[in-house]
């Protein structure tokens, strides 16, 4: 037995799942997005018979086939990460994950490939519903492919609809449809898929504005802004609207996570939200350099409570409660959490034991202490370093702080860019054709600011509170890990290299200038 | 329907849609085989350009087949992900590397500014259809050779080193290719791929030279593609099998265990040989009748055959994943698999397996009903590679 974990080992595979499922993400919002304004844009095409909405639609498409391969390139990774990476988490949890992966190919990729090649290669083969339907089929497929997979994500924050069975030692599905309609998979999905289609508006606005500015394809960029400006004016407010939705199930589930976002580390009611905030680099804490104070902030007074709550009395804890406990609000402490993460491991180790013999007696009671302090098991597990349980509290705060900042930003920028469309204002207004494209990098920001919020913020938990990243891992040489970390690191690096060669080639091209057809 | 399953009967359905998923896959390498013969069949840069767009028009399929094969297989058998998976990590990785590069270079190939370059993207199409096919083809032999790995469900109680499944090789899989039988399985799907590969393409491209150029390749692949595959059978059917008793779910070792699931269970073998039928009948077709249509049978056949030899391999009590470190930590379709509930929900799922085929077929005869020609790659209303 080792006595010691082979944190190098944890570091390295966290690294790389990182360093894939950001690539990754790099290419489907994008995906997600365009799929819906290629298909209201053909929509438009198919009700008018003008042909020029079939070459917007048509460049459109373009754009979206090289973004798409490579999102699939990507992909396929992630589906087996969890196997040859996570291997224990395969076990421990496959029960109820592994099936929205099935469901996913099942119902979601086969139509999205599927209808993907009807779009492309049908134009003048099928009859022009026929392929209309079959971009939309695209675009719901597309965002169905993200349903499941953010359904899987959602458990891992909010382990529900599950039993945990100790002669199998795993989580056995008890209720489909709680892991399907959890609190948290409701927002994870609703958010994740309108900040998404907020993303594609961005990016068609950014290019159409390059178009106004070179003062090329000026039909082409301000009908496709008007479309695009529609879209994301619509979905920003959805995604503020979903992303409060997610804070509130996040301070109800996760609390750590959400101490983490606001950096927030003595807990208190009418708890005000720091609106901007730079961190001190020094610790306030000794014993745990995430715990850091504000050297700046502006604040909004209650607010906090409000958002977790929706009670400006509330109590919202804060990371030093959830450490050391917080008897008046109820609130255990972690050593006390370990304590009971560890009884429940050793009852199933005990559970084992007598089972060889068939000692029922034995065997029940185990079972017994088992099933009363499952909920903590995880916690067992950071006997040694309970300061693990603490998140970095700096990533998560700037993350969560630049999402939530860039989200209002880009909702006033849409009604701005309506308004000046309205006004016929559009094509001579450098200044917000500029900021249009500027706001591109800016929306990939956000986006990745938001996962980063998302997964940072719930460490060390693989599963909240049942497993930690150092019991999923795979039994792995760290050497093998860098080896193929860097591997993925210089083949999706080429990748995305061609990859923007080509988009901004195809941008320069412009829309093809289209006969007959 | 599916709830009042027993446990058992439900773990058999998973094994046989896992298996027919995987046969569909084998079939559908026919893209993989085809890629490693883009300049032996073109000679031109158009006739190049024929096989891959004609190619390109499916590598989705196979791709989301891969894809969706490795989910089922994850939700329905999950201690094989695990032990599988996080242990033969190499080979694994390599197989997924060589999909990766795969996927984007159809799309990207002939696009201006595509900094690598036509040929790089030819390449890895190459390497694609070389590696995916010898690489799933081996790591499917330990199916029938075993593998080096440990399984213990209660390391998870030694907080500090809580592995479940361990590799007990420093090698992490490349070991498998020590062995010659799990290599003459990865060389059998490599040039069946590249059989099927040709059937397919005389098939859906209509180009006389081509044509030609095909049946002398054929003569190259089947020869072998014939030996290796007989190699591997006979002596799969002569060899000792792991076997598995139901009642204490102890795993031994039995003589002619594999030829024994055959005669057990004759419908599997009826569908093996005519399996084997299909496959030969496609190649001959093909080579001395000329057969357009070849692609037809020996795809059936493919299927059939990949069927049932995946299907001798996990049901009548056999072992699906040998442990050769341990006999005793050999993977069943009993031990590994997801609980009752689940599998009962899976099961509605795979309810929709036949909606998705048909619909695929509907698409697909919508927009692809004729051999591609020359003119077909000037025609700027479609999506060109
Ligand atoms: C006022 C605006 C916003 C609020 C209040 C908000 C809130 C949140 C919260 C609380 C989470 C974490 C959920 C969790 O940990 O489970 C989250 C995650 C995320 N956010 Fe935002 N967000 C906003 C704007 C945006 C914008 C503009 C984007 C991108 C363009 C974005 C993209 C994401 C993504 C991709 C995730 C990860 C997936 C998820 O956890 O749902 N968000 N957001």
């Amino acid at each position: 037995m080792t006595e010691a974990f082979d944190y190098s080992l944890i570091d390295w595979s966290r690294a790389q799942f990182a360093l894939t499922a950001m690539y990754h993400w790099i290419f489907v919002p994008l995906t997600l997005g365009l799929g819906f304004i290629m298909a209201i844009m053909e929509t438009i095409y198919v009700r008018t018979g003008n042909p020029e909405w079939k070459r917007i639609t048509k460049f459109w498409m373009t754009i979206f086939g090289i973004n798409f391969a490579i999102g699939v390139a990507t992909g396929i990774i992630l589906e087996f990460e969890f196997g040859t990476n996570w291997s224990n988490y395969s076990w421990f949890v496959g029960d109820i994950f592994g099936a929205p992966l099935a469901i996913e190919g099942i119902m979601a990729f086969f139509l999205e490939s599927t209808f993907i090649a009807v779009m492309f290669f049908g134009w003048n083969k099928v009859s022009k519903k026929f392929h209309l339907v079959s971009t939309w089929l695209v675009a719901f497929g597309a965002s169905l492919s993200a349903l499941w997979i953010l359904v899987a994500n959602a458990w891992m924050q909010l382990p529900v609809g599950m039993k945990f069975n100790p002669e199998t030692a795993r989580n056995e599905m008890h209720n489909f449809w709680d892991v399907l309609l959890s609190p948290m998979a409701v927002s994870k999905f609703t958010h994740t898929i309108s900040s998404s289609y907020l993303l594609a508006a961005i990016v068609v606005i950014g290019i159409s504005s390059w178009y106004l500015l070179r003062k090329r394809h000026i039909v082409f960029a301000k009908r496709s802004i008007v479309v695009a400006a529609v879209f994301g004016l619509i979905t920003s407010i959805f995604t503020i609207l979903t992303g409060d939705y997610s804070a509130r199930v996040v301070a109800q589930n996760q609390p750590m996570k959400f101490a983490a976002f606001e950096g927030l580390y003595v807990g208190q009611t009418r708890a005000p939200l720091v609106a901007i905030g730079v961190m001190s680099t020094s610790p306030e804490d000794p014993d745990n350099e995430n715990i850091k104070d504000f050297v700046f902030k502006i604040e909004i007074p209650n607010f906090l409570s409000y958002m977790a709550f929706q009670d400006i009395n509330a109590f919202v804890p804060g990371i030093r409660d959830l450490m050391e406990g917080n008897e008046k609000y109820n609130i255990p402490s972690a050593a006390e959490k370990i304590a009971r993460g560890k009884l429940a491991i050793d009852a199933l180790a005990e559970f084992k034991l007598a089972k060889e013999v068939q000692d029922q007696a034995k065997m029940d009671e185990a079972r017994q202490i088992l099933d009363e302090n499952f909920r903590y098991f995880g916690y067992g597990y950071f006997v040694d370093d309970p300061s693990r349980l603490v998140p970095s509290v700096p990533i998560t705060f700037y993350s969560f702080h630049i999402m939530v900042a860039l989200g209002m930003w880009f909702m006033m920028f849409f009604a701005i860019v309506l308004l000046l469309v309205y006004k016929g204002k559009i094509s001579q207004s450098k200044f917000w054709l500029t900021i249009g494209i500027v706001n591109i990098p800016l929306a990939y920001i956000a986006s990745q600011s938001g996962w980063i919020t998302a997964e940072m913020g719930r460490q060390p938990w693989v599963i909240q509170d049942l497993m930690p990243t150092m019991a999923a891992v795979s039994r792995l040489d760290t050497n093998a890990v860098i080896t193929t970390f860097i591997l993925f690191g210089v083949v999706f690096t080429t990748l995305l290299i061609a990859e923007l060669k080509i988009m901004f080639k195809q941008i320069k091209i412009g829309p093809k200038q289209e006969g007959g057809h | 329907m599916f709830e009042t399953f027993e446990l058992y009967t439900l773990q058999q359905y998973w094994w046989i849609i896992i298996s027919l998923l995987a046969s569909l896959l084998v079939f559908l390498m026919f893209v993989q085989g085809g890629q490693t013969l883009i300049y032996q069949l073109g000679k031109t840069e158009t006739e190049r350009s024929l096989i891959i767009n004609t190619l390109g028009r499916k590598w989705e399929l196979t791709f989301t087949t891969l894809v969706t094969f490795g989910g089922a297989f994850f939700a329905s058998f999950p201690l094989f992900y695990s032990t599988s998976f996080g242990g033969a990590y190499w080979v694994w990785m390599a197989i997924l590397f060589a999909f990766v590069i795969q996927a984007i270079s159809y799309e990207y190939r002939t696009k201006p500014a595509n900094f690598l370059g036509r040929k790089t993207y030819e390449v890895f199409l190459f390497l694609n259809g070389l590696l995916g096919t010898i690489l799933i083809g081996t790591a499917v032999g330990t199916f029938f050779n075993g593998a080096n790995f440990s399984v213990d469900k209660m390391n998870l109680t030694n907080i500090y080193d809580s592995a479940i499944s361990r590799w007990e090789t420093p090698f992490h899989g490349l070991e498998a290719v020590l062995n010659i039988h799990n290599v003459a399985l990865g060389l059998s799907v490599f040039f069946l791929a590249r059989v099927l590969g040709i059937l397919y393409i005389v098939n859906s491209v209509n180009e006389e030279n081509i044509f030609v150029r095909a049946r002398k390749q054929m003569w190259y692949n089947a020869v072998p593609f014939l030996v290796f595959f007989l190699y591997f059978v006979i002596h799969l059917l002569l060899k000792q099998g792991f076997a598995v008793n139901p009642e204490t779910g102890v795993i031994f070792m039995e003589k002619y265990k594999y030829l024994h699931n055959l005669l057990q269970m004759p419908v599997v073998l009826v569908l093996f040989l005519a399996g084997v039928a299909g496959v030969l009948y496609g190649i001959s077709s093909f080579l001395f009748c000329r057969s357009r249509k070849a692609i037809w049978f020996g795809g059936t056949g493919t299927v059939l055959a990949v069927f049932s030899l995946l299907l001798i391999a996990g049901l009548n009590n056999t072992a699906y994943y040998p442990s050769l470190h341990n006999l005793q930590h050999s993977l069943t379709i009993r031990n590994s698999s997801s609980s009752h509930y689940t599998l009962t929900a899976m099961s509605y799922v795979s309810l929709f397996v036949p909606v998705v085929i048909a619909y695929i077929y509907v698409a697909w005869k919508s927009i692809n009903n004729k051999p591609i020609e020359k003119s077909d790659l000037d025609d700027d209303s479609t999506h060109i590679y």
